[in-house]
């Protein structure tokens, strides 16, 4: 029978069915980090166990630690002893972790893949609603909560009831100044931040074929913007490419060997999905959003919808209360509006690709006076990278703040946010009231838009300065 | 309940407090699209034990500048004439993060059930992980719901997967999977039922 490629993976990792109930998944790969890993340490160790497979579980600190003088104790006490918690997890329970200081620390899902740990076919966990990033090397991966990191410590598998499976097309070519980000922020405002609930998703068609690896990336990271479990990419030569010499990429005769198992990774020719949407490519221009939700997004150069038009009662009072808390009107544009700060980082767009892109733009100009600007790496592999090329060159000369790795302002969990009532451009994936710090205003975009207001200090066209 | 999903079990530890019936006032959110930073915001999330989340529940919608001697008088939280386990709110309720600290904080400040038409996937999995209950029921339903008076009580039977208004004795009925009643009206757990099956995937392990 045909097989979508969400189904083939899925069914090779079943190791029971239960009747009427969910299945008992295998998990091959188990990424933690410092936020939702303590409660599940404490529970196994309440029951008397140890980490099943330790092995297959590999964690850093991410979330809450500072993008500054990383060498330092961290200041904030609750954050150092989450971190401390973590370092002690992983010494009593055999876990490899690659925390502060460990030249492969950076956000989880930035490390996976750039390490070679993140390959096509497997099925991958971590307590964190981003892990679907790791399906853009065709692997099914979803994020899960605490209890469910418990269970996989346990048993490395999880109870999981089948989702359905949806496949977005996405056919054409982008224009100058369209990434990726603009793709998925496009395909979000579409189908709504509630849109892809209850699914898997995969997203094929020509345009994804022409994407990078890093740009694939970005896509498959907010497919949970849009409620869907997860989302993913067939693996092609694009991706063999990006995996081959990787830390921990199989090498030698275990290469040809893996290899020839991805090649069947892909949705078989008559295979029937749930749901199919198709997308043209060329339709899609730079995208920004004005509301507190990632499916409320305009085209850089359009206006804010006017709420009188829209038909659902739930739908208008939630836009109405968006924009009373982004100070926002309907009817109007965005283009030409001021910003005070911009973001460029989080497991979104903070990679390598994504701060060429941004360097690129920038280089020999200078950040507007009114604006800060703040670029955080995804990682110290990123940083290092960043630094080989003397990118940092440039952004510091452009007066960008450039730090050190971590989830930092996407989340606002450490000391990096965004003042009460200032608007921020931002290359990371939520918009939500209060996310980047308790009264901030998100606006998310891609990183050339992020650059593009970085250097006018208003709402830009990037199409304008390329 | 149907034998063979009982004798799934072949160890029963009790982890958690069974759920089997609830009859209570209910607390209204009308609102859609309810993220898990509003249900608990990420700078509480710091705590490594699974307790106390409850009084930092709804924490900017509550209060005034973080500052809890403040409450924010129109938000439903803070009106004495609302009360009761049942927390009554708008489609895809606890969508963007996974925390399962929204979890924590829902139940430790007391609801039991929530009930909306659609809730986010990862957090209807991390309400059944801790015996929290979410019933989805259709549009119409909540919007009878949600145009109750306040005294009205809601009664929820997990067996028999109904809720009901008892006022009326309208009723309709909430999907739930048989393993996901049995798991609460026992207070089971899905680790209970995947260390039962500890041979099976060391099984699965050597042939793949």
């Amino acid at each position: 029978m045909a097989k979508t490629l969400f189904d083939k993976i899925w069914d090779k990792h079943v190791v029971k069915q239960i009747e009427d109930g969910p299945s008992v998944l295998y998990i091959d790969k188990h990424f933690i980090h410092e936020v939702t890993s303590p409660q599940a340490f404490s529970g196994i160790e309440k029951r008397g166990l140890t980490v099943f497979r330790p092995q297959q579980v590999v964690a850093t600190a991410d979330h809450n630690v500072p993008t500054q003088n990383q060498h330092l104790p961290i200041k904030d006490e609750l954050s150092r002893l989450q971190v401390q918690q973590l370092i002690e997890n992983c010494k009593k329970h055999h876990i490899e972790l690659y925390g502060l200081g460990h030249p492969f620390q950076g956000i989880v899902h930035v490390i996976g893949p750039e390490l070679g740990i993140t390959q096509p076919g497997m099925t991958i966990v971590c307590g964190d609603s981003h892990t679907s990033t790791h399906g853009a090397f065709g692997a099914v991966a979803f994020g899960i909560g605490t209890s469910e990191v418990e269970m996989v410590f346990a048993s490395q598998c999880l109870l999981q009831s089948k989702p359905k499976v949806m496949r977005i097309n996405i056919e054409g070519e982008l224009h100058k100044g369209v990434l990726s980000k603009d793709i998925i922020l496009y395909i979000i405002s579409k189908i709504t931040a509630s849109g892809a609930t209850g699914y898997f998703v995969e997203y094929a068609g020509s345009a994804i074929r022409l994407l990078s690896m890093e740009a694939r990336m970005t896509i498959c990271n907010m497919s949970i913007e849009m409620g869907a479990r997860g989302g993913m990419i067939a693996p092609d030569e694009t991706t063999y490419a990006y995996i081959k010499g990787r830390q921990f990429a199989p090498g030698g005769e275990q290469w040809e060997v893996k290899l020839n198992k991805w090649k069947q990774l892909h949705s078989d020719e008559d295979a029937v999905f749930d749901y199919e949407i198709a997308v043209n490519a060329s339709e899609i221009e730079p995208m920004i959003t004005y509301g507190t939700n990632p499916g409320l997004g305009i085209a850089i150069n359009g206006c804010i919808p006017v709420t009188d038009s829209i038909p659902d009662e739930g739908e208008r009072k939630n836009s109405i209360k968006a924009l009373q808390y982004m100070g926002l009107e309907p009817g109007k544009p965005l283009l030409g509006m001021p910003v005070q700060n911009v973001f460029i980082g989080s497991c979104t767009n903070s990679r390598i690709e994504d701060l060429r892109l941004v360097a690129a733009l920038v280089k020999g100009k200078k950040k507007n006076a009114n604006v800060q600007v703040m670029i955080v790496p995804g990682s110290q592999q990123v940083a290092r990278q960043v630094q080989a090329e003397g990118l940092d060159k440039v952004f510091t000369e452009a007066g960008f703040d450039v730090r050190q790795a971590g989830c930092s302002a996407c989340l606002g969990m450490n000391e990096d946010k965004i003042p009460a009532g200032e608007y921020c451009i931002s290359t990371s994936n939520r918009n939500f009231e209060g996310r980047q710090g308790a009264g901030a205003r998100t606006l998310l975009a891609s990183p050339l838009t992020a650059a593009a207001a970085a250097i006018t200090g208003v709402v830009t066209d990037v199409r304008d300065l390329l | 309940m149907p034998n063979t999903v009982y004798s799934l079990f072949k160890i029963e530890l009790i982890d958690m407090i069974p759920l089997q019936k609830i009859q209570s006032r209910f607390v209204p959110l009308p609102m859609e699209n309810v993220d898990t930073d509003q249900i608990i915001p990420a700078r509480f999330l710091k705590a490594t034990t699974r307790d106390g989340f409850g009084k930092n529940l709804f924490r900017d919608w509550r209060y005034v500048n973080n500052d809890d001697t403040k409450p924010k008088p129109d938000f439903v939280l803070n009106q004495s004439e609302y009360t009761g386990e049942i927390l009554l709110t708008g489609k895809n309720f606890g969508c963007g993060s996974s925390r399962e600290h929204a979890a924590w904080a829902i139940q430790d400040y007391g609801f039991k059930a929530v009930v909306s038409s659609f809730f986010a996937d990862i957090f209807k999995n991390n309400a059944l992980n801790n015996g929290l209950l979410p019933v989805k029921v259709s549009d119409d339903f909540l919007a009878q719901l949600f145009a109750l008076g306040n005294e009205s009580t809601l009664s929820i039977d997990v067996d028999k997967q109904t809720i009901t208004i008892d006022e009326t004795g309208k009723q309709e009925i909430f999907e739930i999977s048989i393993y996901k009643k049995t798991c609460l009206l026992n207070g089971y757990d899905d680790i209970d039922y995947l260390l039962s099956n500890k041979q099976a995937i060391e099984d699965f392990e050597m042939n793949r």
